[in-house]
């Protein structure tokens, strides 16, 4: 088995995997971050989603051998110094989540959205830029308050 | 509201969210045991088959196979099936029908998914492939996945039950109704589909099992809403090992929906299993795919009703006749739901004297149909609302106030369909959201839509449903194998910290946070200082899990009966510190008085008093502060509301857009606005979930699931649905001590009817099957476009 290393929240990390290994295998199974999430066999429910080389991926996506030295942040990396990312604030400060499986792909999306949109962001943008991610329990309705408050505090 | 700010009433944040907003949530999937081994499941190709053969030899010889277990190994083993634990007898008084359902496959398999045999590996891509290679041969037989059409099909689903209907059920009187249409000036006929669902919670369903042979015990981790439930079904029916030999936890779990009340096939094998193989923990994960195959799936019903009013608009009668599809096998709970769960909601928020309602349960050969968020109240509201407002239409009558005219306004109320009505104001929820929605201006905004070429429709719904299932000797006697009440043990520390172990399971509720906040209301302690246990048979008393939203109305009422008994305690003990008469100490605030007095201790204080026991006679108090309740409650409860949807279509391309949604309920007392709100915003999306886009589709010809991934299968997305407008009206809920009514399904409950009467208002037709996807309202205005040129 080949083995990989990369840079996942900060830290040089190494690992063997299989050719076949998905990234949020790696993630998951090797290290043990299981704050990404796997949702569904399709790449369509974003609960996977983490940051690879500053833009946002489902994971479940991309093979772990395709990121081999890159630089990757998941969920359990957003918050810096004991302090949360204003975006993970924005979740809790506006219910933004019940079950909580979603929501790390929904907050890593989210926080990819205002890097490519800008801090100031409607709820059409924010409704239509989220397609990628499946959310059964809010009704969206609180995760569109909480990405737009978070956005703005980004 | 106490002074703090986070008691009964208040906006908290909620508690649990931090490990869940960094990544640091416990989900089954999340856990690994040492020397586990992976599980994967061997599932039939074939609708309907006789296995003639099991060949594993060669599957056995790949890389890292422990073992591969049938239904043999199974019965060797003497365990039991999966059960259906409620008992429906037909009209005729015969119980129901119900073929076996082995965890593992017995001679037959009944849907495409059906769990044949296991695979256990060292890894989940060996196991995997391996079962690839497990031979299994089949002698296909005839099928029907269509419920319409299964009751006598050549395709016979089960020996017991030889037309495939597992009961024929009745409520209501027949000769009265029957009497009513003969009198009735006007009746409405409606034929209505409720189309099939498939859960979908964000987790799949996972499971750990494992086998301890130094202490002849098991555990299972499993993705369960109610535990004990699982703990006593493995238990006592599957006949794995006594309850206290078997220790079930459900961890952080991603959502439910009713779709992890039920006690699995693969969470069985699991746990079984394990010893099998010397005891090595057995995981597995559901694939979202096995979710779609293998959940309990949600509705299918198919319904003819007919509605007869007189000549002032008043609602005399009402006959309503279901198919309801069973699936190949009858889920743990699935014969209640389109019986008592569904038909005792027939009278809606109506004053109607006469109702007699029909059901036939039947078999098909699909995956097993279950509650699904309403369970039976949504397919009840639905099949009310749509019938209501039709008969409106065809009276000419504003459909907002033919249902004023015809709504209960005295309470108590006694239905003809079991239910008796203890609290509500309807017309206090319609004149809300008729304001909120801005319901005069809507003729502008149509002329609005017609101007862009666009159609406009409204659409009402004003739903009752039935929470908190209860006393359970009724339910007893309507044939539930199971008691309804709840269980709760506050638990308060030497220093005033509490913890409470509640039977209720929380999935996304917020228990964490509300439970909290009572707790802190009710002792006046900091709601830090409190913990809310649940999820552990081995921590909790026993208790029976979360569902039919009864964990407020319910849960929380055992918990304050237990803080009752708590404060009765910390009164004595406060007294025999104080020096005074229990009678004469007073407890507001988190603090302790005597009347007439300047004495007093805080609630700390007197938690160490009681278990220091320097200060009072052990002979007469003893030591300790902790006491349990156990709360059955004495009716059901009964949410109600109107919800109000205002819908947009393009004729060119049939596409819908909800233009806005209005949601006015009545929850009795409310303990965390911002989680009740959050709450019903989920139901209302999966309702327009269910109007708009999702629908199980099986292949009559090949009785192959054709929605088995979120390709396929329409989930709501962000882009589906707008924000929503809500308000809330208020009359408390007598039977229990806070006044609670349940909030987590009203929003499935209502927003399919109000969706659809919002359709086909626009579209000026009676009706459109749902999901009314732009493909069916395509199809549904092109014979119009015909006509009209």
């Amino acid at each position: 088995m080949p083995a990989i290393s990369m840079k996942v929240n900060g830290q040089a990390v190494c690992g063997e995997v299989e050719g076949r290994t998905l990234l949020v295998e790696f993630l998951r199974d090797k290290l043990g971050l299981t704050g990404t999430h796997v949702g569904c066999d399709t790449s369509q429910c974003g609960a996977c989603v983490v940051e690879v080389n500053g833009k946002a991926v489902k994971s479940c996506t991309a093979l772990a051998i395709s990121c081999a030295d890159a630089d990757v942040t998941t969920i359990e990396g957003l918050a810096q110094n004991g302090k949360l990312h204003p975006m993970q604030e924005a979740f809790r400060e506006h219910h933004g989540l019940q079950c909580g499986f979603c929501t790390p792909g929904m907050i890593m999306a989210a926080v990819d959205i205002v890097k490519r949109k800008g801090k100031s962001l409607d709820e059409d943008t924010i409704r239509h830029e989220l397609e990628g991610n499946i959310c059964r329990c809010t009704g969206y309705h609180n995760i569109v308050a909480a990405v737009k408050a978070g956005a703005a505090n980004m | 509201m106490s002074d703090t700010g986070t008691g009964i009433g208040a906006r908290v944040k909620r508690k649990e969210d931090q490990r869940f907003i960094t990544g640091k949530g416990n989900y089954t999937d999340d856990i690994n045991l040492p020397k586990q081994t992976w599980a994967y499941f061997v599932r039939s190709p074939h609708a309907h088959a006789t296995i003639t053969s099991i060949d594993a030899s060669a599957a056995k010889k790949m890389p890292g196979v422990v073992g591969i277990f049938t239904g043999d190994d199974v019965a060797e083993d003497k365990i039991g099936g999966l059960i259906c634990g409620w008992m429906i007898h037909s009209k005729d008084g015969s119980p129901m029908k119900a073929g076996p359902h082995p965890i593992l496959a017995v001679g037959k398999v009944r849907y495409v998914g059906d769990h044949v045999a296991v695979v256990v590996a060292e890894t989940k891509d060996q196991a995997k492939a391996a079962a690839a290679a497990v031979q299994v041969d089949y002698d296909v037989l005839p099928h029907v996945v269509d419920v319409a059409h299964a009751m006598g099909h050549k395709a016979q689903i089960h020996d017991a039950a030889p037309d495939n209907r597992v009961f024929n059920w009745s409520i209501g009187d027949e000769a009265a109704t029957d009497a009513a249409f003969k009198s009735a000036a006007h009746v409405t006929k409606i034929d209505l589909v409720n189309n099939r669902l498939i859960p979908n919670a964000m987790e799949p369903r996972a499971a750990i099992g494992s086998y301890d042979s130094g202490m002849d015990h098991y555990t299972l981790y499993t993705t369960s809403q109610n535990p004990h439930v699982a703990r006593l079904v493995i238990s006592a029916f599957h006949g794995l090992a006594p309850e206290h030999k078997l220790r079930v936890i459900a961890p952080d779990v991603g959502g439910g929906f009713g779709s992890k009340i039920f006690i699995y096939a693969e969470e069985v094998v699991c746990v079984w299993a394990s010893k099998r193989i010397g005891g090595r923990p057995i995981k597995w994960t559901a694939e979202r795919s096995e979710s779609f195959l293998a959940d309990a799936h949600g509705r299918d019903h198919v319904t003819h009703a007919e509605m007869a009013t007189d000549a002032n608009g008043k609602i005399t009668g009402f006959k309503v006749h279901t198919k309801a599809a069973m699936g190949a096998y009858l889920s743990t709970f699935a014969s209640c739901v389109p019986t008592y769960l569904y038909a005792t909601l027939l009278s809606g928020q109506y004053a109607i004297p006469n109702i007699y309602a029909e059901v036939d349960a039947i078999y098909t050969n699909t995956a097993p149909v279950d509650a699904y968020r309403g369970a039976g109240r949504p397919e009840a509201t639905y099949v009310v609302e749509r019938i209501v407002e039709t008969a409106a239409r065809e009276l000419k009558m504003d459909p907002a106030e033919f249902r004023r005219k015809n709504f209960v306004t005295q309470f108590p109320h006694q239905t003809p369909v079991i239910m008796c009505y203890d609290a509500g104001d309807y017309s206090a929820a319609l004149d809300k959201a008729l304001d909120i929605a801005e319901y005069k201006s809507f003729p502008e905004r149509k002329a609005a839509s017609a101007k862009k070429g666009k159609l406009r429709g409204i659409g009402f719904s004003a739903y009752i449903e039935a929470c908190g299932i209860a006393p359970s000797a009724a339910i007893g006697s309507l044939g539930a194998g199971v008691g309804l009440w709840e269980s709760a043990e506050v638990r308060v520390n030497p220093v005033g910290t509490v913890e409470v172990l509640t039977g209720s399971h929380s999935h996304g509720q917020g228990h964490e946070t509300t439970f909290a906040q009572l707790v802190s209301d009710r002792l006046g302690i900091d709601i830090n200082n409190v913990a809310i246990v649940h999820g552990d048979t081995d921590k909790v008393q026993f208790g029976m899990g979360t569902y039919g939203s009864r964990s407020g109305a319910v849960g929380m009422t055992a918990i304050s009966k237990a803080l009752d008994k708590i404060e009765a305690k910390a009164k004595r003990v406060a007294a025999a510190v104080m020096e005074a008469s229990a009678d004469d100490v007073e407890f507001k605030n988190g603090t302790f008085t005597v009347k007439g007095t300047d004495k007093k201790m805080a609630f700390g204080e007197v938690a160490l008093s009681a278990y220091v026991a320097h200060k009072f006679n052990s002979a007469e108090i003893e030591p300790g502060l902790k006491e349990s309740a156990f709360h059955d409650p004495s009716n059901f409860v009964f949410p109600a509301g109107v919800h109000i949807a205002e819908v947009e279509i393009d004729p060119d391309t049939g596409v819908t857009e909800v233009s806005s949604y209005t949601a006015v309920d009545d929850f009795g007392n409310v303990i965390n606005p911002m989680i009740v709100e959050g709450q019903v915003h989920g139901g209302i999306v999966q309702g327009i979930g269910q109007a708009l886009a999702e629908g199980c589709v099986y292949d009559a010809e090949s009785g192959q699931l054709l929605t088995g991934s979120y390709m396929d299968y329409q989930m709501p997305r962000a882009a589906n649905v707008p924000s929503f407008k809500l308000g809330f009206t208020c009359t408390p809920c007598p039977s229990n001590p806070l006044g609670m009514k349940g909030c987590g399904e009203a929003g499935a409950i209502a927003s399919p009817a109000a969706i659809m009467n919002a359709v086909t208002n626009a579209l000026d037709v009676k009706d459109v099957p749902m999901p009314a996807t732009p493909h069916v309202i395509w199809k549904t205005l092109q014979p119009m476009k015909k006509a009209a040129e």
